[in-house]
């Protein structure tokens, strides 16, 4: 039992590592339009607190 | 037993690091908040702009004279210039935004991503452009 767990747990290890490597080379789209709401936001002078508030009118 | 639970408190510890990394982009640069400082203070001359129809969002994530003929004659070129300016900072804030997160390369996405959102976020009444020209929100 215990080797096969430790090949399992050094496999779901190595599946981490590969996560984080592919992390830095795709781009995060999610994020950067996290990223662009804010900034528009701020730019744009639109409810600035928005963003902690569920259920704002989208527009 | 023991390594086994080793490696499953350093495989959480990676995915937690993971979640981090994913959840944002750094924005708050220097670089960054001198680009959106300056142009909110343009926003306020182009917001008439915007409303009038003088000046439309594209699809490309900048901005485009769409109606001239909307700002009287004598203000054309201070259109012109305004549109520039927005441009250029435009520009400038997609490429600091992917230099601030350690790629470069993303500023073609970013733009994309910021083109959609500006679009999306703009008012009623504003032009922008879509697959089939120019529309009117």
């Amino acid at each position: 039992m215990k080797p096969v767990s430790t090949w399992a747990a050094m496999l779901s290890l190595s599946l981490a590592m590969a996560g984080c490597v592919t992390i830095n080379i795709y781009f995060p789209a999610a994020a950067a339009e996290k990223a662009a709401d804010r900034i528009i936001d701020e730019v744009w002078q639109l409810k600035p607190d928005a963003a902690t508030k569920e259920g704002a009118p989208s527009r | 037993m023991k390594t086994i639970w080793k490696m499953l408190f350093i495989v959480s510890l990676l995915s937690a690091s993971l979640a981090t990394a994913q959840g944002n982009l750094d924005v708050d640069t220097p670089a960054i908040s001198a680009i959106k400082s300056s142009m909110s203070q343009r926003h306020a001359q182009l917001a008439p702009l915007y409303a009038s129809g003088a000046v439309g969002l594209k699809s490309d994530g900048s901005l485009a004279v769409h109606d001239a003929n909307a700002v009287p004659l004598a203000q054309r070129g201070k259109l012109n210039a305004l549109v520039a300016a927005e441009n250029n900072d435009r520009t400038a804030l997609y490429r600091e935004i992917a230099t601030a997160n350690g790629h470069p390369e993303w500023a073609g996405d970013i733009r994309n991503t910021f083109a959609q959102r500006w679009i999306d976020k703009a008012p009623g009444g504003w032009w922008v452009e879509g697959s089939r020209g120019w529309t009117r929100k």
